[in-house]
C-alpha cells in the first residue's frame, strides 16, 4: 500500500506554474512549428529551475570539494582514508543512485524525520557528486604547490591553519579555476536528472507536455535546443578562462 | 551475500547483465565514432573538419539525459521510424560518448610527434598506412587512461535508461524492488546499497582492464605505462 502511494506520488511531477494543457492542440502528424514556438515560455520556466539547481549545487560543491581535498591530505589515516574511499565510491557510481539514496533511503532509515524537498535533495545530490570531482582538481592544485612553501611556513612558525589560509590555498586555487569551470558546465548537463526525483525542471516540463499531447518531438527538441543555447556559450566561456589562466600553470 | 536474499541478488545481477550489454554496445558505437572523428579532425578537407566540430559541440553540449529522451520520443516521431528503447539508448549514449571520444582521439593524434608523420611520408606510406600503422598505435596508448574514465562515465550514464520504460538495468531493477519492498521484505537501504556495490565493482573492472590494456599495448613503445615503469 505504502509502496503504491510512493510510486504514485513519485510519478506526479511538481510543475513550475503554468498548466501543460494550456496550449492550442498541435496538428496531428508532422512537426508543428506553431506548437513548438508556443511551448517555449513553458519550457523556459523549467530551464530556469535547471539553472537555479546548477548554481546552488556548484556553490556548495566548490566549498565541499575544498574541504574534502584538505581532509584527504590529513596526516591522520583515520580521516584521510575514509575520505579517499568516499570520493572513490561517489565518483564511480551513478548520480541517479545517489539521488535515490537521498530521496528514498534517507527518509526510510530515519523514519521520515529527514525528508528534504525534491529541489533541496537534488541540489545536495549534485553538490556531493561534484564535490568529489572538484576535490580532485583542488588536490592537483595543492600538490603543485612546492614543498619549499610548506617548509618555509614551518620555518616562520605558522600554524597549520595559517599555512593553508595564507600560503597554500592562495597559490593552489587560481591554477584550478579552469578545471572548476568545466564542472559548472558538467553539472548543468547532469541537472536534468533531478526530474527523476520530481523536480519541475526543463526535462520534467517536456515530459508533462508529452503526457498531455502525446507528442514527443516538439517538447524534447525544444528542450535540447534551449539546453544548447545555455551550455555552448558557457563552454566557450570556460575555454576563455583556460587560455587566460593557462599560462600560470607551471 | 548479505543485504539482499538470493532472489534479490538474482534480480540485481540480471540487471547488471543488461547494463553491461548496454555499456558495451554504446561504448562500441562511441569508440568507432571517436576514432573516425579524431582522424577526420586532422583532415585537409575543411568542410569535413567543420562537420566534426559541429557534431562535437552539439552532442557534447547537450545533456545525456535530454539526448536519451530525444532519441526515445522525438526521433521516432520526426522520422516516422520505430526504435526499441535499447536501440534509442545505445544511439543516445553512443553518440554522446562519441563526441567526447572524438576530442580525446584528436588530442592523442596531435600529441604524436610531427616527425612520425614526416617519416611515414618519407618512406612513401599511403595515408591509410600512415594512420593505421604509425599514428593510431601510438595515439591509442596516450588515449587509454582518459578513455578508461570515459567508459566509467558511460557506465554511470547507463543508469539513466531506467527512467525510460522497457530496459531493466541495475537501477530499474532496484527501483522496482524498492516500490515492492513491503511485499518482498527488503529495506530500501539494502536494495540501493546492493545496486551501488555492483556499479562500484563494474567500474573497478573497467579501470583494471584499461590499465592492463595500456601496459600491454605500450610494451616496446616510447609512451605509456610499460615505458614509465622502465624509466622508474
Amino acid at each position: 500500500m505504502i509502496g503504491v502511494l510512493v510510486a504514485v506520488s513519485s510519478s506526479v511531477t511538481v510543475l513550475a506554474g503554468r498548466d501543460p494543457r494550456d496550449f492550442d492542440a498541435p496538428a496531428p502528424g508532422a512537426w508543428d512549428w506553431g506548437f513548438a514556438i508556443d511551448i517555449v515560455p513553458f519550457m523556459v520556466e523549467g530551464l530556469v529551475v535547471t539553472i537555479q539547481a546548477t548554481l546552488l549545487g556548484i556553490t556548495i560543491a566548490l566549498v565541499l570539494g575544498l574541504v574534502l581535498a584538505i581532509l584527504r591530505r590529513s596526516p591522520r589515516r583515520l580521516i584521510s582514508w575514509p575520505v579517499a574511499t568516499f570520493i572513490e565510491v561517489i565518483r564511480s557510481t551513478p548520480l541517479l543512485i545517489q539521488l535515490f539514496f537521498l530521496f528514498f533511503v534517507l527518509p526510510d532509515v530515519t523514519d521520515g524525520s529527514i525528508q528534504f524537498s525534491p529541489l533541496t535533495t537534488g541540489v545536495i545530490g549534485l553538490a556531493i557528486h561534484y564535490g568529489t570531482y572538484t576535490s580532485e582538481s583542488y588536490r592537483a592544485g595543492i600538490e603543485n604547490v612546492a614543498t619549499g612553501q610548506w617548509e618555509g611556513a614551518t620555518a616562520i612558525n605558522l600554524s597549520t591553519t595559517q599555512t593553508w589560509r595564507h600560503v597554500v590555498l592562495p597559490q593552489a586555487v587560481p591554477t584550478v579555476i579552469p578545471a572548476l569551470g568545466n564542472y559548472v558546465v558538467a553539472m548543468f548537463k547532469d541537472a536534468p536528472l533531478l526530474t527523476a526525483i520530481t523536480v519541475g525542471e526543463l526535462l520534467a516540463q517536456a515530459k508533462a507536455l508529452q503526457g498531455v499531447w502525446f507528442r514527443g518531438m516538439e517538447p524534447f527538441t525544444v528542450a535540447g535546443v534551449l539546453f544548447l543555447v545555455v551550455s555552448i556559450p558557457a563552454a566557450i566561456g570556460v575555454r576563455h578562462l583556460e587560455t587566460r589562466y593557462g599560462y600560470e600553470r607551471e | 551475500m548479505p543485504l539482499l536474499d538470493t532472489d534479490g541478488w538474482a534480480k540485481i545481477l540480471g540487471g547488471a547483465e543488461v547494463t553491461v550489454r548496454l555499456v558495451f554496445l554504446s561504448a562500441l558505437l562511441g569508440t568507432v565514432i571517436g576514432v573516425l572523428g579524431g582522424v577526420a579532425s586532422g583532415a585537409r578537407v575543411r568542410p569535413l573538419r567543420w562537420l566534426v566540430r559541429i557534431y562535437v559541440e552539439l552532442f557534447r553540449g547537450v545533456s545525456a539525459l535530454i539526448l536519451l529522451f530525444w532519441a526515445a520520443f522525438a526521433l521516432p516521431q520526426i522520422f516516422g521510424i520505430n526504435l526499441s528503447t535499447t536501440q534509442a539508448a545505445v544511439l543516445a549514449l553512443g553518440t554522446n560518448m562519441g563526441a567526447y571520444a572524438t576530442e580525446l582521439a584528436r588530442g592523442a593524434i596531435q600529441a604524436v610527434g610531427r616527425g612520425q608523420t614526416e617519416a611515414a611520408i618519407a618512406i612513401n606510406l599511403s595515408f591509410y598506412q600512415r594512420i593505421r600503422h604509425v599514428i593510431l598505435p601510438q595515439a591509442f596508448i596516450t588515449m587509454l587512461p582518459p578513455y578508461g574514465n570515459l567508459l566509467i562515465e558511460v557506465l554511470k550514464a547507463s543508469a539513466l535508461v531506467s527512467l525510460l520504460p522497457g530496459v531493466n538495468d541495475i537501477t530499474r531493477e532496484a527501483q522496482v524492488m524498492r516500490i515492492n519492498r513491503g511485499r518482498i521484505g527488503e529495506s530500501s537501504f539494502d536494495i540501493f546499497m546492493a545496486a551501488l556495490i555492483v556499479y562500484l565493482v563494474l567500474a573497478q573492472v573497467i579501470s583494471f582492464a584499461v590499465r592492463a590494456a595500456e601496459l600491454r599495448l605500450s610494451k616496446g613503445m616510447d609512451v605509456g605505462r610499460a615505458t614509465r615503469r622502465m624509466v622508474k
